[in-house]
């Protein structure tokens, strides 16, 4: 019961940015007064890509707050994976199809070309493989390599602060709260691979 | 009197305009003429108000602007702008610039002129010169507007400022108050703001000093009381709320070259073929369209600017 009950918290909480995004592209769709501002596919760009980036964040801080409240998140940490693919994708789709409206020449251009798109798009892949690998089946079937793959997420993250980093033009204060959440988390993870060698080691002595 | 040209994807702007606290210059006049003018909207002097009931472009010295573009819904001028003395967001100067104020308001000049001094704005703006000039406006962030600006030009005040020989640039500075401008508490550019102009660019008919903006004022966050309209180049050299002007020998170090010297140049040219290291120029997209438009040499303005640039180039002075 109360499993169900903060699953149901946690799934209603990630999908209310996507919805109010929603409703906001449907007031601006209907002529409607939006909080679009007058620039909205640049909004939606911004609003996405940054939702992109706080669940991928939350993703990375589920096994820290497990070792270090012992609270059982773990279970919910693919479906917050997932909500960073979702965000991801809505991220991508504004630019391919409201930004540059399937023009590919442009879009090549911008990826290869401009490095923060490319370091954007590299995040991006990366988003979609774990995304299609993160189901129980592929799980069991990739096995010990499943883990592995599913490290991809620290080169990803760091991809996709990079490209955070870059795209904007001149305030650079939220990205580089990004990016010391991120160093936070990935040095949290290098403190744990450091203790667990020394664990090893002492019992080899002993 | 406007010609609105329609393109394919503009179907729907109409409604959107409709929506929205739009006002067309013919429903101006028309407002002005049935109320009265100045009871009907917040004009600035009977010689502006004067211009607008003739209903021809006030001055007619000088018609380069191209008027065919479908002009820019007041709220959205008024709402997105990119004015980081009042905050980083696009919303955040029409929250916060009401904190500005613009009377008095002086301006010093200095430099190699036979005129410095400190002065009014009204000293150094002739409000009976006032004119009409429909420009596009190009913001390096590949958006843009047509905007309805009235001002005059700027070689006007620069003839009366009298500049010596050795005013080979013209050096502009916004005001530096963090009282007034609460987004100056961070330092995300060094403040105060700095443009500049060489002094063929800044004598070019194009260029205008402006003071308001559909017929009305300037607000705050447009830049007010006074600000720079060059609609070739890229917005940010458009600098507002002007306190000081200096005509000096050296090429001005302007705040986005401090900031960035490889993304912006002194020029800034509006240059679909030069590309911006993060994102294409190529296209853009005019404020209120669904899709991109092609960005245009020089703004549009090509024929009437292209010389002042003859043997230069364009790719490494961008
Ligand atoms: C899935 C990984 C990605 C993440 C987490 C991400 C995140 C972000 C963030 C946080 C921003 C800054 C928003 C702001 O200025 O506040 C941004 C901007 C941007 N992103 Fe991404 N991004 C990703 C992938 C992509 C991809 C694949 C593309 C295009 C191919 C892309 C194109 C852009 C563009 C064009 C902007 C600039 C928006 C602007 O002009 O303000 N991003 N992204």
């Amino acid at each position: 019961m109360e499993k169900k009950l903060s699953r149901l918290l946690i799934h209603t909480l990630s999908i209310l940015p996507a919805l109010w995004i929603g409703w906001q592209i449907w007031l601006w769709y209907s002529f409607l007064p939006h909080e679009l501002s007058a620039n909205p596919i640049e909004y939606i760009t911004d609003f996405t890509g940054n939702w992109t980036i706080r669940f991928l964040l939350l993703t990375l801080s589920i096994t820290p707050l497990v070792k270090l409240t012992k609270w059982r998140l773990l279970k919910y940490r693919r479906a917050i994976g997932l909500y960073a693919f979702l965000y991801g994708l809505l991220h991508f789709l504004n630019y391919m199809m409201l930004d540059y409206f399937f023009n590919w020449s442009l879009i090549i251009e911008d990826v290869l070309k401009r490095p923060a798109i490319t370091f954007g798009m590299a995040g991006f892949a990366m988003l979609v493989i774990l995304a299609i690998t993160s189901f129980k089946f592929t799980k069991i079937k990739l096995g010990k390599n499943w883990t592995k793959l599913h490290q991809l997420i620290y080169i990803l993250a760091i991809s996709v602060t990079v490209h955070n980093y870059m795209m904007v033009k001149a305030d650079v204060l939220i990205p580089l709260i990004h990016a010391t959440i991120l160093s936070i988390l990935l040095l949290y993870r290098l403190y744990l691979n450091w203790s667990k060698r020394r664990e090893r080691a002492k019992r080899q002595l002993a | 009197m406007l010609i609105k040209i329609k393109n394919s994807w503009d179907l729907s702007e109409k409604d959107v305009t409709s929506e929205e606290d739009f006002f067309s210059r013919r429903d101006f006049v028309k407002a002005a003429g049935i109320m009265g003018v100045g009871s009907a909207v917040n004009l600035m002097t009977p010689a502006l108000a004067g211009a607008y009931q003739a209903e021809t472009p006030p001055s007619g010295k000088y018609n380069g602007s191209d008027i065919k573009d479908e002009q820019t819904v007041l709220s959205a001028i008024t709402s997105y702008n990119n004015f980081y003395e009042f905050g980083i967001e696009k919303d955040d100067p029409s929250k916060n610039a009401h904190s500005l104020v613009t009377k008095p308001w002086n301006i010093t000049v200095d430099g190699h002129c036979e005129n410095p001094g400190e002065y009014a704005v009204e000293d150094l703006v002739n409000f009976n010169a006032l004119e009409e000039r429909i420009y596009r406006m190009r913001c390096v962030e590949a958006w843009s507007m047509v905007i309805p600006w009235v001002g005059v030009s700027l070689s006007q005040v620069i003839e009366k400022l009298k500049p010596s020989l050795s005013a080979r640039y013209i050096y502009f500075e916004t005001l530096e108050d963090v009282e007034q401008m609460p987004g100056q508490a961070r330092n995300i550019i060094q403040w105060p703001y700095r443009e500049g102009l060489r002094m063929d660019e800044a004598m070019h008919p194009l260029s205008i000093m402006a003071v308001g903006l559909y017929g009305r004022t300037l607000e705050n966050q447009n830049g007010a009381p006074l600000r720079l309209v060059v609609p070739w180049k890229y917005g940010f050299k458009g600098v507002k709320s002007i306190v000081k002007i200096s005509f000096v020998e050296e090429k001005p170090n302007t705040s986005w070259m401090r900031l960035a010297p490889q993304e912006y140049g002194f020029f800034a040219n509006v240059n679909p073929a030069v590309s911006h290291p993060r994102w294409s120029q190529a296209s853009e997209r005019r404020i209120g369209d669904f899709r991109r438009r092609k960005t245009l040499m020089f703004n549009g303005y090509g024929e009437m600017v292209a010389g002042l640039y003859d043997g230069m180039d364009l790719r490494r002075n961008y």
